[in-house]
């Protein structure tokens, strides 16, 4: 055990704070579920890709910097200790692009990956239909095989900012009456396709946040497959696991809500006063992100000397979620009646941006596979307790 | 920056843990704990000819000079097979203040050696416990008065006993006439000592409270697997694998912190408490919960006498208020990440270690 961080970690982080401060924008910019907002978001992404910042972990000839996971964390943690923008791109950077690496032909990823990365292209994720959410081996949408195309009709939903995405990935019922996970095939599908329509949903922020969208006979070629046909299931669920569970949400973004909490907590004395036990709520915050860190630090340590983590995913997933719901429901503890006021209010604290981050943490427990699905995960892959 | 374990270290652990297996089976420890004493002596020799009391006595008096971080596995395993108080307090805690002491402090070297040797024990009185363990037995006890530290022997001490619902503990209060001839050191140079005593027994338990947890966890898998209701196990039902997955989330959450406070511990980091009390509260919050939980799941066999999750579950209820309660440990923490400089946020996952 070795808690130190090397010379040339040492000097990554140097270059990575140097970079980030002299380039994070100064104002925030607009919320990337807005169209103007999405558009100032790309732009950033463009910002990073340009200085080999926006994927640290791919290789140089895909515009990364071949680093190992300890450097991602740490670059993490200087991104969002300078309070850097959101990542726009997450659906592309890190389901796709490593689902690519993995069973894309030379042809995609030498077209996809540096599209991904500098967000030239932005994704979608075609997962969730309206009858197939936890249940996703329920999908529906089908593709049926045309010669050199697939014609792709049905509906997907809660699509994350599909209304300005440029591209969706998803599973599609290629076999007619096939069962389950049988049968589905991956595919690539540009959302200016004929016969695509996209319906926004309005989030609990009012904002179009994310959609349903719609195929209707959509023609989609043959080359937009990745993996075999009717393996769409395996290829989906190979890069499920443990670099998704990780990479998703670095633990840099919860010391740092930690952070702000604590910063909160200390401006508004009275209530300490009046709610004594909003100190402890405070202090558990702190010991939960760290809790996070060290558990990151822990599992990549492991990972590097060959290690394989499975289930354990799941439980990280759980645990930050969860966490960001609590820090959020202490802040708005700690605001009391302030707590309800939008960004737009006079008397708002912080830009409202607590209550912004109150609303999203809801949706933690639920998107990325919902919280009661992780702990069925962990009771029966961990544990080894038997399937209903 | 290497977060893990050596193969050495997991390698000791691993034998430790087999070796306790077959010699500490819940009916072997019942035997025991139903005795006047609670102890065996012969159980003892055995774990001192594996060199558990060894293992951190430095190499000069004949140990195994291995620190807080092969320890943050071991005590896991004590928690586990429920090893009573005296062994992490003579073979951990108390092998810790000797070696703390000044070269050439009587008694030091003396206690050291016979720590390997397995043929001593040893109690430590912590002004944050008001109760001392296995002072019945103690040939030696190691006494905080006024910051100053005073070794004394079984007969120089008057011990009420205060039986614990834990049957493994053996608590007394304890009281002493401090003298120039018990005093090892002065308050000067105890004080320090006495501070760092109190990281290593809180770690120590926070360890035990881990291991603890797994165990109550590990056998409230083996009954809902084996439980029939309903006419299917009542493992398969979502609100019984919900519990135990939640038991299990908070164990593999605790331990990277216990294993951060135990590298503080051992290299005198500047955070070491704060890295302490916020293993203790992990690791003791973990084994609460499986207790809760593990009861829960038991159903009605949980509440009795006769199940073994009972031995484990009050152990880890006693354990939660050892060598500091939540007040305390919360307190600690609350001090050091609300004070103006503290090292928060992104940049100090492991204190201000970096620039």
């Amino acid at each position: 055990m070795q808690l130190t961080y090397t010379d040339k970690q040492n000097a990554f982080r140097a270059e990575a704070r140097a970079w980030l401060e002299a380039n994070v924008p100064s104002k925030p910019l607009a919320s990337y579920d807005t169209r103007e907002g999405f558009e100032e978001h790309r732009a950033w992404e463009r910002k990073l890709y340009e200085s080999r910042w926006s994927m640290v972990m791919w290789p140089e000839h895909l515009g990364g910097r071949g680093c190992d996971l300890i450097e991602w964390l740490i670059f993490e943690e200087e991104y969002y200790a300078v309070n850097a923008p959101m990542r726009v791109n997450q659906n592309g950077q890190l389901l796709l692009g490593p689902t690519l690496m993995e069973f894309g032909t030379e042809e995609q990823k030498q077209h996809f990956l540096p599209r991904i990365a500098s967000s030239e292209d932005m994704w979608a994720q075609g997962w969730s239909e309206p009858n197939a959410g936890s249940d996703m081996a329920a999908i529906r949408s089908k593709a049926v095989r045309d010669g050199d195309h697939y014609i792709v009709s049905g509906q997907k939903t809660w699509s994350t900012r599909a209304s300005f995405a440029d591209w969706t990935f998803g599973l599609f019922r290629s076999e007619p009456n096939s069962q389950r996970h049988h049968g589905l095939t991956y595919l690539m599908v540009p959302l200016n396709s004929p016969g695509v329509t996209i319906r926004p949903i309005k989030a609990l922020n009012g904002k179009e946040a994310f959609a349903e969208i719609f195929f209707d006979e959509v023609r989609v070629p043959v080359e937009n497959r990745i993996g075999a046909e009717g393996q769409g299931w395996n290829v989906a669920m190979a890069t499920a696991g443990f670099e998704r569970g990780l990479l998703l949400r670095s633990p840099a973004r919860f010391q740092h809500t930690a952070k702000r909490l604590i910063e909160l907590f200390k401006a508004n004395p009275e209530m300490a006063a009046r709610d004594p036990g909003v100190r402890d709520a405070v202090v558990e915050s702190w010991m939960g992100a760290q809790a996070y860190a060290y558990s990151s630090y822990h599992t990549v340590g492991l990972v590097q000397k060959g290690g394989k983590v499975g289930a354990e995913a799941s439980v990280n997933k759980i645990v930050w979620s969860e966490l960001d719901l609590k820090m959020h429901e202490t802040a708005m503890r700690i605001l009391g009646a302030r707590g309800e006021l939008r960004g737009s209010a006079p008397e708002a604290v912080d830009g409202g941006s607590w209550l912004e981050g109150f609303l999203f943490a809801q949706a933690g427990p639920i998107y990325a596979g919902t919280n009661e699905i992780q702990r069925n995960i962990i009771a029966e892959r961990m544990l080894g307790l038997p399937k209903a | 920056m290497d977060f893990t374990f050596t193969e050495d270290q997991l390698a000791f652990r691993e034998a430790i843990s087999r070796f306790l297996m077959t010699e500490a089976p819940p009916e072997t420890l019942r035997e025991i704990w139903e005795t006047e004493d609670g102890r065996s002596p012969e159980m003892r020799r055995k774990m001192a000819e594996q060199g558990l009391t060894a293992l951190s006595v430095p190499e000069a008096q004949g140990g195994l000079g291995m620190d807080d971080i092969a320890w943050s596995l071991l005590t896991q395993e004590l928690g586990y097979y429920a090893i009573a108080d005296s062994m992490a307090d003579t073979a951990y805690v108390a092998t810790g203040l000797l070696t703390a002491l000044p070269a050439g402090t009587g008694l030091r070297d003396e206690l050291l050696a016979r720590i390997v040797d397995g043929d001593v024990r040893i109690a430590v009185g912590h002004p944050v416990n008001p109760l001392v363990a296995d002072v019945h037995l103690a040939d030696v006890i190691l006494q905080a008065h006024q910051g100053e530290i005073h070794a004394l022997k079984r007969e120089q001490v008057s011990f009420e006993r205060n039986p614990s619902i834990d049957s493994s503990r053996r608590l007394s209060r304890v009281s002493f006439q401090p003298s120039e001839a018990t005093r090892l050191v002065g308050a000067e140079q105890g004080r320090a000592i006495w501070d760092q005593t109190l990281n290593r027994g809180a770690l120590a338990v926070a360890g035990q409270s881990l291991g603890l947890a797994q165990r109550m966890l590990d056998l409230s898998v083996d009954y809902v697997v084996q439980r029939k209701q309903f006419g299917k196990a009542i493992g398969s039902f979502q609100a019984v694998k919900h519990k135990l997955a939640d038991v299990a989330g908070k164990i593999e959450f605790a331990k990277p912190v216990l294993y951060r406070a135990a590298h503080a511990l051992a290299n005198n980091e500047p955070t070491a408490a704060l890295n302490v009390s916020h293993a203790k509260l992990a690791c003791c919050e973990a084994a609460w919960v499986a207790a809760r939980h593990g009861i829960q799941v038991h159903g009605a066999m949980g509440y009795t006498w006769e199940v073994d999750l009972q031995m484990f579950m009050k152990r880890a209820w006693a354990l939660d208020s050892s060598w500091g309660d939540r007040a305390f440990h919360t307190s600690r923490v609350a001090e050091a990440v609300l004070a103006a400089d503290a090292p928060i946020g992104p940049h100090h996952s492991f204190g201000a270690a970096h620039a």
